[in-house]
């Protein structure tokens, strides 16, 4: 165990206990944390958005490059910080528009095509009772249009509909229920991840030998 | 009117269709309204990100001048804010600067130990309110509980009926087959209603009957 | 009044336990292990496989871009992931472009993309290019499909992007053999929207366990080749690169939490049981 001499280190766990005093009650270390956070993840931003996105985007192929039409986008961008100034507030609208607009263009025929299509031709499978994937594909079909049906609003579940429908609740049942079971290693990640942070570089213990 | 709301909408409506359409027919034409969509969205989005730092600023600097509750913090908010920009441009970003000793060890422990709370709230949780109250309860506590012991190396080792018998799954093969086939299933059936939500809204937005994301105002 | 005075049951009492002492429990759980660890063996799923063995058929002309999108709080799962998948690239010799689409993401993997290129003696722009930030999400998806070059006009270390070796033959998605996203986000849909889709180009992703349920129905239907999940996950690549590291360490912690949280969920599920037969 060599316990770390360099500051920064120490700051680091510092805040990591700051952070982690709050499964107690909330307290001013925690607030401090949290605020500190907030300003240096804006600072950060600051900077990365300077060097890595105005320079090399905007400033280097407008000043250097000639590409002068450039400066229409940077203009709408910039109206877009008339959002907080309630009567020209609607000038935002253009850059919001634009984007927006574009956006849901872009999405329509790649969303149908990976989240729809695609899909409902990956549920057309070989079904049948002599093997197990076929089993599995039959159990896959029916538990896919169970759920379909439960989410069918339009027509009153009842009958063999509703019964389908009901089906369908248990199949999303499962399904949650995995989801649950994978969250917990999810939440626990992260705790070991600090852990980690302060048994290896703070107090120096070799792991993993 | 025309100006504040016609106008906008038919910009909406436009970039939309020519957008939808240029996926469906690539020509030379389309080819460079995709390519300048993509160049003007950056630069705009670029200069509109300032909006997110001016609010931050707007929003601590009204409770520092109100002396809203603990509003020393937003003090440390805004000096860590110009001390960590200050560093970055006076002093550079590259390994063991300044700068990136505060990303390393501020911000990443922070953000990180700030989310690893949620593993005791889960523990909580799982305590005090995960209960088989119904035999649908039952059968999302019971997937839960093989996918939790599915997903471990321990699992493995403790399905002793495995030993006994290999022909027997064990809690991963268990676990691999809830996750393959009946949640397989209710993922499936959740994503094409999501899939066919997402193109829905985009339809609406593109038609301008949904107009929320333009704000309130005339 | 009555009901306080009244004396609680053995069950009562447990059920009602001080949040802390669960917090304390788990605590002890998750970070003793590290002093006894017992190195069980971590079995490897299909979905894992199935990207180590497309990985393992690529040829040192063949490009991967692994793209690091995720920020410091879902850090502990997905890092432990890139450092897998990037090791592996560098030890197959293809050309690796690493990446994040989020802000905070490039210096999350820079220091483990040095200590990778140090183990293995690679080096920045010959055997690999680590590319910066730039603003855009989907927008940036787009732009490296059509023109990397275009896209990113330096590196991450500021080197001009003609100046780069590496990426002097690579131009769009015709040169891409396999993209990876590490997320703790929805920006898997964003390549398979905006990259694997429409330019076919192959795809596996890396995603914290919470959405790892979530990735199954892509998996199946051939969107996606394989699947990282949590931490698992990156235990399980480490396994197939035999390089026990970050994640394998995880796992002997997720292994004695797992079983306090199972216990915690019988418990609290008895109590509850024995409370409502009493009432």
């Amino acid at each position: 165990m060599h316990i770390s001499i360099n500051p920064w280190v120490w700051l680091g766990v510092f805040f990591t206990f700051s952070v982690l005093s709050f499964l107690y009650k909330d307290n001013p270390f925690y607030k401090l944390a949290e605020h500190v956070t907030v300003g240096v993840s804006i600072g950060y931003g600051m900077v990365i958005i300077w060097h890595n996105a105005l320079i090399p985007r905007f400033y280097m192929p407008v000043f250097q490059e000639g590409k002068l039409i450039l400066i229409i986008p940077a203009i709408l961008g910039l109206m877009m910080i008339l959002r907080i100034v309630p009567k020209y507030s609607w000038l935002s609208r253009y850059a919001i528009c634009f984007s927006v607009g574009g956006g849901a263009g872009l999405a329509i025929p790649r969303s149908m095509q990976a989240s729809v299509l695609r899909q409902l031709e990956a549920t057309m499978l070989d079904l049948g009772f002599t093997t197990t994937q076929g089993i599995n594909n039959i159990v896959i079909f029916v538990g896919v249009l169970a759920v379909l049906i439960y989410f069918f609003f339009s027509k009153e579940h009842k009958g063999v509909f509703g019964g389908i429908a009901k089906l369908g609740i248990w199949f999303l049942m499962v399904g949650f229920g995995a989801t649950f079971g994978y969250t917990v290693m999810a939440r626990l990640s992260l705790f070991i991840g600090r852990v980690l942070f302060v048994l290896q570089d703070f107090l120096g213990i070799n792991l993993a030998g | 009117m025309l100006w504040k709301k016609q106008i906008p909408l038919a910009i909406t409506f436009i970039m939309g269709l020519i957008l939808g359409i240029q996926y469906f027919v690539p020509s030379s034409t389309s080819d460079w309204v995709f390519d300048e969509y993509r160049t003007w969205g950056i630069i705009i989005g670029l200069f509109g990100s300032v909006l997110a730092y001016i609010s931050f600023y707007r929003a601590h600097g009204m409770r520092i001048k109100k002396k809203a509750p603990a509003w020393p913090f937003s003090v440390v908010a805004i000096a860590m804010s110009l001390a960590m920009a200050f560093v970055g441009f006076a002093f550079g970003r590259e390994e063991n600067t300044v700068f990136m000793n505060m990303y390393t060890y501020i911000l990443v422990p922070i953000e990180g130990t700030m989310f690893s709370l949620l593993a005791f709230y889960i523990s909580s949780a799982a305590y005090r309110a995960f209960r088989a109250r119904s035999a649908q309860a039952t059968a999302l506590l019971v997937a839960a509980v093989i996918v939790m012991l599915g997903r471990v190396p321990l699992g493995e080792q403790i399905s002793f009926w495995h030993k006994l018998w290999p022909a027997l799954p064990t809690f991963t093969d268990i676990a691999n087959w809830i996750l393959n086939v009946p949640n397989m299933a209710a993922k499936r059936g959740m994503g094409l209603g999501i899939g066919l939500g997402i193109m829905m809204l985009s339809l609406k937005i593109v038609l301008g009957i949904e107009r929320s994301y333009m704000g309130s105002g005339e | 009044m009555a009901e306080d005075a009244r004396k609680k049951t053995f069950w009562e009492r447990l059920i009602q336990i001080d949040r802390r002492v669960i917090y304390l429990i788990i605590a002890l759980a998750m970070i003793l292990p590290f002093f006894f660890q017992m190195g069980l063996p971590i079995p490897v799923t299909k979905e894992v496989k199935d990207i180590y063995d497309h990985i393992e058929a690529l040829t040192p002309n063949d490009v991967v871009i692994l793209s690091a999108d995720f920020d410091p709080s879902v850090s502990p799962e997905l890092l432990p992931m890139f450092d897998a998948l990037f090791r592996h690239c560098l030890k197959k010799d293809v050309k690796t472009i690493a990446m994040s689409l989020y802000i905070q993401g490039p210096g999350l993997i820079a220091p483990i993309i040095q200590e990778a290129a140090k183990d293995y003696q690679k080096v920045n722009g010959v055997d690999y290019v680590f590319m910066p930030w730039i603003y855009g999400y989907t927008l940036v998806v787009m732009d490296m499909m059509e023109d990397l070059k275009a896209t990113f006009p330096t590196d991450y270390y500021g080197t001009r992007i003609e100046d780069i070796p590496i990426v002097k033959k690579i131009e769009n998605y015709e040169d891409y053999d396999l993209i990876v996203c590490f997320t703790g986000s929805s920006s898997y849909a964003w390549w398979l929207l905006y990259a694997h889709e429409p330019y076919g180009v192959p795809m596996a992703t890396g995603v914290t366990a919470v959405s790892a349920a979530d990735i199954y129905p892509y998996i199946q239907s051939g969107q996606y080749i394989g699947m990282l999940g949590g931490l698992k996950g990156a235990a399980e690549y480490e396994t197939l690169i035999n390089e026990k590291r970050m994640a394998t360490m995880g796992m002997e912690a997720q292994n004695w939490a797992h079983i306090v949280i199972i216990l915690f969920i019988i418990i609290g599920n008895i109590g509850y049981m024995a409370i409502a037969r009493k009432k």
